[in-house]
C-alpha cells in the first residue's frame, strides 16, 4: 500500500533475537522490523480468568442454593448469603471476566498494533496485581469488610490497588498504541481506549471514601447523592466492563473465528461513538421512583431508551459477520458461543431500554426479573464470548487442534440449557411476585399483606434456578478439562515471530486544503461528530438549571445517629444485609400500605454510605423503626429472628445469624467513626467523641437490654451486637414519621 | 445534589477527551478507508514473507 511504499527510504531496524529469523532478514526488503509476541501473559490471563470462573460461578451456586436451604450457610458468617453474594459478582465480573479482557486485549493488541506489548515488567506486575487485588477480595469480603455499595464492595485499600494495577494497564496499553507499526487504530483498539479512560474514572469518582481504620471507611457522599454516584458507576461497570471491552473483543475474535471481515467497518465506528457517549448518562435508571429527583431519573430514562441503538448497532454488525459462515457455525463450537453471546448481547440490551421506561421499571424493580436480566448479559454475553475466545485461543497459543470439538459441543448445549434454566424461572418469580405485591382485593387491602407469602410463592424458582446455574458450572467444568487437554496435548508457543514494516511519521493530507473538508468529506462522522457537540452543549445549558433545584430538601427533625445506632448500621453493613431488603419506598399504593410512608430524599441526608439496596428478596426496612408502624417489631421478635429466622416467621429463607448473638460488640473505633462522620458534614457536636459518646452508646444498650429482659429474653447481654443492631433497625425511618415536625424544610 | 456537579464534570471531561480523540482520529486518517482495515486483520498471522 501507500504506507509501504513511503517507508521504502525508511531505516530498516532488527528488533529480534531469533537467530532463525534473522538469517532470512538479508533477503528481506530493509524497511521490515522483525519482533517477536509474547503469548504468556495472555496465558496467564486465560488460565487465571478459567480458574477465577470456576471459583466465582461456585460462589454463585452456593449462594443460589442457600435461598433454597437457608440452613445451608451452619450459622456460619463467613459462607452467608450477605457475605457471599458480592463475593460471587466481585469474582465473576472482575475475575471471571476482567482476566478474560485482558487475556484477550493482551493476545489481540499486540497483534492489531504489529509490535508487542510496550513493557513486559508492567504485563507482569498487571498480572500479578490482578490476582493479588482479587486474593483480597476474596480474604476481605468473606470476612465482611464491605463498603456495601454494589461492585464496589471492597475496601480502601484495595481501592487504591486497584487503582494503580488499572493505570499500570492504562499505560502499558497506551505506550503499545504509540508505538505502533499499523498507523490505523482497527476498532477493537477505540473499545479497548474507551475501557480505560472510563473504568478509570468511575472507579475513582465512586470510590472516594473517607478511611475510618485500616479496613474500615465512610463514602464521601451521603443519601441520594450517594446513590447517585454508585449507579452512575454500577451502570457504567456494566458499560464499560462487561460491555465496551467485550464489544472490542467481539471485534476481534469473532471475525478471527468466521474468517470473514466484519460485516460494516462503518457500522463499527458509528455505534462505537455513539455508545460510549450515551452510556454514561443512562446511571439514574437504577433509581426509577426513588427518592432521586425527577429530572434525573427523567435523563436516565431518555438516554437508556436511546441506548438501543448504538447497542443494536453492535448486534447487527457482530451476527451480519458471520453471513456466509452460517454452514461453518453448524459445526464449529467456537462460533456457536460467539453466537449465542452476541444474541444474548442483543437480547439483553433490547430489556434494558424496556426496563428502563418507568412503566416497567415499576413492576421489574427489586424482583428477579433484574437478577435474570443480569445473566442473560453475564451468563450469555461474557461468559459465552469468553469461552469462545478461549476454545478459539487456547489451540493457536499452544498450537495444536482442540482436543474435543464433542465436548466443546456438550459444553455449548449444557451451557445454553444453563443459562435458559438459569432466567426463565427468575423472569417468572420476579412476574410473580410483583403481581402479588401489587394487588390488592376488592375491599382495598392488600391480597398478599405477608411479604413472606410472597417469598415462599417464588422458592420453587430459586430452586430451578440453582439447577440452571449447576449446568453452566458443568459446562463451565468441561471448559476447563478440555482447554486443559488441549494445552497438554500441544507446545505452548512463548513467543511467536512477527515481522512488519515501520509506521510512516506522517500522514499525507491533501495539501491547502480547508481544515473542514474532511469531515465533509464524510458526512456519517459529521452527523456524529455534531450529535456529540450538541448533546455537550445541552449539558451546559442544563447546569444552570440544576443549581436551582440542586439541594435535597432538608427536615429538620432527621438527625444523626445515636453511636450504638452507628455501629449498628456498620453491622447491618458488613452482614451485607442490603442485598436482600431495600430501604426505598416508593411511593406507590401497594408500598405505602404494605411498608408506610414513602421515602424521602431528605432522611438520607446522613446516610454515608447510602443503604437503599437494589433487591427485595426480604421486605423493605425504611420503615422498621417507626413506632406503631406497619414494620415495628419489638426487640424481642429482632433478637429471636435473628437467632432462628423461622422461629418468627414459618418458612422464611433468611439464614440464622446466631454469632450477633454470641458477639460481643467492638465499639472501640466509635470515637474515630464521630470524627469521621463530622468531617464528613455530620452535625456531631465538637468532642462529643471524647466521653459522651461511649456512655451515650453505653445508656443505650442498657435500654434495649431492659427492654428485651422484661419481654422474657433470659440470655439477653447488653453489650452483644445483636443489641446495636437493634438500635439501628429501630431508628430506621423513625425521624420523619413519629416526630411532630415532619413538614420539609426546602433549601439549606 | 451538589454531586451532580462532579458527575457531569467528570462525565464531560471524559466526553470532551472522547470528542477530542473522535476528531484526532478523523485528522490523522483513521476512517479515510473504511473497508480494508476489517479485511486486514484477517491476514497478520502469515508468516513473514520470504521473497
Amino acid at each position: 500500500m501507500a504506507e509501504m511504499n513511503e517507508q521504502q527510504s525508511a531505516q530498516g531496524k532488527e528488533t529480534t533475537g531469533a537467530a532463525a529469523i534473522k538469517e532470512k532478514v538479508e533477503a528481506k526488503p530493509r524497511n521490515l522490523e522483525h519482533f517477536e509476541y509474547d503469548n504468556s501473559v495472555a496465558r496467564n490471563f486465560a488460565i487465571a480468568s478459567l480458574v477465577f470462573g470456576i471459583v466465582g460461578m461456585l460462589v454463585g451456586l452456593t449462594a443460589a442454593t442457600e435461598l433454597v436451604f437457608p440452613q445451608l450457610n451452619g450459622g456460619i458468617e463467613f459462607i452467608t448469603f450477605g457475605r457471599i453474594r458480592p463475593l460471587h459478582t466481585n469474582a465473576v465480573i472482575f475475575a471471571f471476566v476482567g482476566n478474560a479482557i485482558f487475556a484477550g486485549v493482551y493476545y489481540s493488541l499486540p497483534r492489531l498494533m504489529k509490535t508487542p506489548m510496550w513493557s513486559k515488567a508492567l504485563s507482569n506486575i498487571n498480572f500479578w496485581g490482578w490476582q493479588l487485588i482479587i486474593l483480597a477480595a476474596a480474604i476481605t469480603l468473606p470476612l465482611g469488610y464491605n463498603t456495601s455499595k454494589e461492585y464496589a464492595e471492597l475496601e480502601w485499600p484495595i481501592d487504591i490497588a486497584i487503582t494503580l494495577i488499572w493505570v499500570v494497564f492504562g499505560i502499558n496499553m497506551m505506550m503499545t498504541i504509540i508505538k505502533r507499526r499499523e498507523r490505523h487504530l482497527y476498532v477493537a483498539v477505540w473499545f479497548y481506549i474507551a475501557t480505560f479512560v472510563t473504568v478509570a474514572m468511575l472507579h475513582v469518582v465512586n470510590s472516594f471514601e473517607l478511611p475510618v481504620t485500616a479496613m474500615k471507611s465512610y463514602s464521601w457522599y451521603a443519601g441520594v447523592q450517594d446513590a447517585l454516584v454508585q449507579w452512575w458507576y454500577g451502570h457504567n461497570a456494566v458499560a464499560f466492563f462487561l460491555t465496551t471491552p467485550f464489544l472490542g473483543l467481539m471485534y476481534y475474535f469473532v471475525p478471527k473465528a468466521a474468517n470473514r471481515p466484519v460485516y460494516s467497518y462503518r457500522l463499527s465506528i458509528i455505534h462505537f461513538w455513539a455508545l460510549i457517549f450515551i452510556y454514561i448518562w443512562a446511571g439514574p435508571h437504577h433509581l426509577l421512583y426513588t427518592a432521586l429527583p425527577d429530572w434525573a431519573q427523567s435523563l436516565g430514562t431518555v438516554f437508556s431508551v436511546m441506548l438501543i441503538f448504538p447497542s443494536w448497532g453492535g448486534m447487527i454488525n457482530g451476527l451480519l459477520t458471520l453471513r456466509g459462515a452460517w454452514d461453518r457455525v453448524r459445526e464449529d463450537p467456537v462460533l456457536k458461543f460467539m453466537v449465542v453471546a452476541i444474541t444474548a448481547y442483543g437480547m439483553a440490551t433490547f430489556e434494558g431500554p424496556m426496563l428502563s421506561t418507568k412503566n416497567l421499571n415499576a413492576i421489574a424493580h427489586y424482583t428477579d426479573w433484574i437478577p435474570a436480566h443480569v445473566h442473560v448479559g453475564g451468563l450469555g454475553w461474557n461468559g459465552f464470548l469468553t469461552f469462545g475466545m478461549f476454545y478459539w485461543m487456547f489451540p493457536k497459543l499452544w498450537k495444536t487442534k482442540l482436543w474435543s470439538t464433542k465436548l466443546a459441543n456438550t459444553h455449548f448445549w449444557i451451557g445454553t440449557l444453563g443459562i435458559l434454566f438459569w432466567v426463565l424461572p427468575m423472569y417468572w418469580a420476579g412476574w410473580t411476585q410483583a403481581s402479588m405485591w401489587k394487588q390488592f382485593t376488592a375491599e382495598g387491602m392488600l391480597a398478599y399483606p405477608n411479604f413472606l407469602e410472597t417469598v415462599t410463592r417464588i422458592k420453587p424458582m430459586f430452586a430451578l434456578r440453582a439447577i440452571g446455574g449447576l449446568l453452566y458450572f458443568s459446562g463451565a467444568i468441561m471448559a476447563v478439562i478440555n482447554l486443559w487437554q488441549t494445552a497438554r496435548q500441544g507446545s505452548f508457543q512463548k513467543a511467536e515471530a512477527a515481522a512488519a514494516p515501520a509506521m510512516a511519521k506522517t500522514f499525507k493530507k491533501p495539501k491547502g486544503e480547508h481544515w473542514h473538508r474532511w469531515i465533509e468529506r464524510k458526512p456519517v462522522q459529521l452527523l456524529v461528530g455534531s450529535f456529540i457537540a450538541v448533546a455537550i452543549g445541552g449539558l451546559i445549558e442544563m447546569i444552570p438549571t440544576f443549581l436551582v433545584e440542586s439541594n435535597v430538601p432538608t427536615i429538620s427533625s432527621v438527625k444523626p445517629y445515636t453511636p450504638l445506632e452507628l455501629e449498628g448500621r456498620d453491622i447491618y453493613i458488613r452482614e451485607g444485609c442490603n442485598n436482600c431488603h431495600s430501604q426505598m419506598i416508593r411511593p406507590f399504593r401497594s408500598e405505602v400500605v404494605r411498608y408506610g410512608e414513602y421515602s424521602k430524599a431528605g432522611e438520607f441526608v446522613y446516610d454515608h454510605p447510602f443503604l437503599w439496596g437494589s433487591k427485595r428478596t426480604g421486605p423493605d426496612l425504611h420503615r422498621e423503626g417507626e413506632i406503631g408502624g406497619k414494620m415495628y417489631k419489638d426487640a424481642a421478635w429482632h433478637y429471636n429472628h435473628m437467632y432462628d429466622p423461622t422461629s418468627t416467621s414459618s418458612g422464611s429463607i433468611m439464614p440464622r445469624y446466631p454469632w450477633l448473638i454470641e458477639d460481643d460488640l467492638d465499639y472501640s473505633d466509635i470515637g474515630k467513626k464521630i470524627a469521621a462522620m463530622r468531617t464528613l458534614g455530620v452535625p456531631y457536636e465538637e468532642g462529643y467523641e471524647d466521653q459522651q459518646a461511649v456512655a451515650d452508646l453505653q445508656a443505650q444498650q442498657q435500654k434495649i437490654y431492659d427492654d428485651l429482659k422484661e419481654k422474657g429474653i433470659k440470655s439477653a447481654d447488653p453489650n452483644k451486637e445483636i443489641v446495636a443492631l437493634i438500635a439501628y433497625l429501630h431508628r430506621l425511618g423513625r425521624d420523619v414519621t413519629s416526630a411532630d415536625d415532619t413538614q420539609e424544610v426546602a433549601e439549606k | 445534589m451538589s454531586v451532580i456537579y462532579i458527575l457531569i464534570g467528570f462525565s464531560l471531561i471524559v466526553a470532551l477527551a472522547f470528542l477530542i480523540g473522535f476528531i484526532w482520529s478523523i485528522k490523522n486518517g483513521q476512517y479515510e478507508d473504511d473497508y480494508t482495515p476489517s479485511v486486514r486483520i484477517l491476514f497478520e498471522e502469515q508468516k513473514p514473507q520470504s521473497k
